[in-house]
């Protein structure tokens, strides 16, 4: 049996690590909560990093190998930071046959990035759901959390561009201050 | 809480409701809010206020009413007038039409007669578009929380299974087990500690029912799993939700919060010796946790892989207890079936499949959303009457039930009952109740391979014919669809699929297979036109063969 450190303190003086031991506490650092710890962390910071990831496993006593197969198993869990906007396109049976490939082909040549990617510039990550259970709007997207229904081509390249528009015009006003 | 206070409770809300002449139900499910429609209840109220007709008329968000294609929905009073298309700026035409009587815009008028919602018959939907899903004495109202109180204060366990079993229900998660079994099973199984799981990881794309069931009637779940855990003699029950699904977990957990409030879950339940919790557990986007195994693994916080059964869980599930895993959809139907009987329910439906289906229609249907019909309606009368057919003049060539276990079932077909056996008869699944309609813009080929690649991604990896095996089915049909195959691929492809059928560990390899065979079966012609004349019927896919012929 593993020895447990007298003190486990988290990997920076982030405040939001105490939203993290929260729920750790809350569940009585038991090992079966890791999961539940996993979608606070990365709620809480946007994605799962390393030192996280080592750092709920020292908390909840569950080996690193375990916490981080557990991190790359499941979809819903990212290591990598998103863009300041997000853009998901759901690829469900019925957003499919209304024409999602198209919409991630609109996408693709608007903004120039994958499935999976984010712009250079950090502006815009393109990402794709199994399934969002909004299969009466298919095809559906989500931007920023808001969800689109009925997408075309043509709408979804008129947000995309607005997206990567609006930052450029940002970081030029930023660059003139 | 006792029986007394649950039925003043009852008659309050009933008597403060009486007072409004009109009720306006706007539908605040993910579909229609997704639309607007939190914008269009603010600005009902607004409406309802500056007229001054606070003390007669009355908004009610409620949960799905099921066209969601149609949203935002609202309908007002006992759903004689109803509102498709719903912008907020269309609030002060509702009200006219709601309290003056004056004809709405026809553009937002809908007839509430249509098939759609007139050939429909609800059990599990009964409460959804008509109750508030974040009022707990809404849910009362409609007789709520009855069933558990008859179940803990004058049934024995045995009783309750004894309901659940002469009801004939079987599982609505797919498989169609016999729920009464379960429940004997686990409740004969020896254990100081026994578990009651709801498995709400609705990972079949194409699926939304439980989604709006949850996010319309959370508490008809929750009285489902007490009076479950009940019969079999559990006191902790874990819900198992997709994280995709933030609203509905969001309102599981107010209605779990009401619910302790209230006494309805916890401790010395209903002042008897019965406990009974409940906690929301996030899945993290795995379709495999659906699997009973798998969905436990995954609870106990590790990898959703599933492990060979038996024992079954309902021996050996959750920390090596004895567990019961069920459906949203089979809970729901539980407190309906207790209250009105086992003997009611299995008068509903077909002779091996009793009661009634929710299915969520989407795809080349007129009216996509969610309907509820009674076991044995055929295919061809929920597409083409409750669905309204296929829009745009197009053909129907198939309807794809099961996800992507089930299998595309085609024209000749549409007349079987649906039910657990037919469905299986012609290679498809009921599954839990995914409809997706296909027209001719649809390829074949290339839903065949759209389910492979889903099953390949899913794919646990734990065993080798399902690891393996979706790898090389996926790469034969993605060389078909790019006109790159040989004649011999598809003799390949019907040996793999019946080897990944037999030899896989869990469901989600055997039936990988499924949506492949059945459009071999069925649509052997749109392969053999990929391959052999390098074209795709439907114009979905660019076979390329017969131009690399030329350059080469």
């Amino acid at each position: 049996m593993l020895q447990t450190p007298k003190t486990i303190s988290p990997p920076s003086d982030d405040k939001r690590w105490k939203i993290v031991d929260g729920m750790m506490r809350r569940h009585g650092h038991e090992p079966y909560a890791l999961i539940e710890v996993l979608h606070t962390v990365q709620e809480t910071f946007g994605f799962l990093t390393d030192d996280g990831l080592k750092y709920v496993a020292t908390s909840l006593r569950v080996p690193y190998s375990k916490v981080y197969g557990v991190a790359t198993f499941y979809h819903f869990f990212t290591m990598k930071p998103p863009g300041k906007h997000t853009c998901v396109v759901c690829t469900g049976t019925a957003c499919y046959i209304q024409g999602a490939p198209l919409l991630l082909n609109a996408v693709r040549e608007a903004a120039g990035i994958k499935e999976g990617e984010t712009t250079p510039d950090g502006n815009l990550s393109l990402l794709t759901a199994r399934c969002l259970g909004s299969c009466g709007l298919a095809p559906a997207v989500v931007y920023d959390g808001q969800v689109g229904a009925k997408v075309t081509t043509e709408s979804i390249k008129r947000r995309v561009r607005t997206y990567l528009e609006s930052e450029s015009e940002a970081t030029v006003q930023e660059a003139a201050k | 809480m006792n029986q007394e206070d649950l039925a003043n409770i009852a008659s309050q809300t009933r008597e403060s409701d009486s007072h409004y002449d009109h009720v306006v139900k706007v539908c605040v499910a993910a579909g229609c809010l997704s639309a607007n429609s939190d914008q269009v209840k603010t600005q009902l109220e607004s409406e309802i206020k500056q007229r001054g007709l606070e003390t007669c008329c009355k908004v009610k968000g409620v949960g799905c009413m099921g066209l969601c294609a149609a949203g935002p929905l609202v309908s007002a009073d006992a759903n004689d007038r109803m509102f498709q298309n719903v912008s907020p700026a269309d609030a002060a035409a509702i009200i006219n039409c709601v309290v003056e009587n004056k004809p709405a815009p026809p553009a937002i008028v809908m007839d509430s007669k249509i098939d759609f919602f007139a050939r429909q018959e609800k059990i599990v939907l009964e409460n959804c578009g008509e109750i508030d899903p974040e009022r707990i004495e809404d849910y009362i109202a409609s007789d709520g929380y009855e069933a558990l109180f008859h179940v803990i204060t004058k049934l024995k366990p045995l009783g309750v299974i004894e309901q659940v079993t002469k009801s004939g229900l079987r599982g609505r998660g797919g498989a169609g087990f016999p729920t009464g079994l379960k429940w004997t099973t686990v409740f004969k199984a020896a254990g100081q500690r026994k578990y009651v799981i709801c498995n709400a990881d609705e990972g079949d794309p194409g699926a939304f029912m439980d989604r709006s069931v949850l996010e319309s009637d959370p508490h008809r779940v929750l009285e489902g799993m007490a009076i479950a855990g009940y019969a079999v003699g559990a006191d902790k029950g874990f819900i198992y939700c997709r994280a995709e699904y933030p609203l509905a977990v969001k309102r599981l957990r107010t209605a779990i919060r009401q619910a302790e409030n209230h006494g309805l879950l916890g401790m010395n339940i209903g002042d008897t010796h019965f406990d009974f919790k409940i906690e929301v557990r996030l899945g993290a986007g795995a379709f495999v946790c659906g699997e009973e195994t798998a969905l436990i693994a995954s609870i106990e916080g590790g990898r959703g892989t599933p492990r060979p059964r038996p024992p079954f869980p309902a021996q050996e599930g959750l920390w090596g207890a004895p567990t019961l895993i069920n459906n949203v959809e089979t809970f729901a139907n539980i407190p309906p079936i207790i209250r009105r009987g086992g003997e009611w329910f299995a008068s509903i439906g077909t002779e091996k499949s009793k009661g009634t289906k929710v299915f969520a229609l989407a795809g080349r249907v007129k009216n996509t959303g969610l309907i509820e019909v009674p076991m044995g309606m055929t295919l061809r009368e929920i597409i083409f009457k409750l669905g309204g057919g296929i829009p745009e003049g197009r053909r129907f060539k198939a309807v794809q039930s099961g996800g992507p276990s089930g299998g595309c079932v085609p024209e000749q077909y549409l007349d079987i009952p649906v039910d657990y056996d037919s469905l299986a008869s012609v290679g498809s699944i009921m599954g839990s109740g995914g409809m997706i309609v296909m027209d001719e813009s649809s390829c074949m080929v290339d839903v065949a391979r759209f389910f492979m690649e889903f099953c390949m991604s899913e794919s646990c990896g734990k065993c080798v014919p399902c690891r393996v095996g979706t790898t090389q089915m996926h790469g034969i049909l993605q060389r078909i669809t790019e006109g790159k195959s040989e004649e011999h691929d598809l003799e390949l492809l019907q040996r793999l699929t019946g080897m990944v059928r037999s030899a896989s560990l869990c469901g989600l390899g055997q039936t990988a297979p499924n949506p492949t065979l059945t459009t071999l079966r069925y649509f052997m012609d749109e392969y053999r036109a990929h391959i052999e004349e390098g074209r795709c019927p439907a114009g979905v896919c660019h076979p390329v063969k017969a131009e690399a012929e030329v350059i080469a």
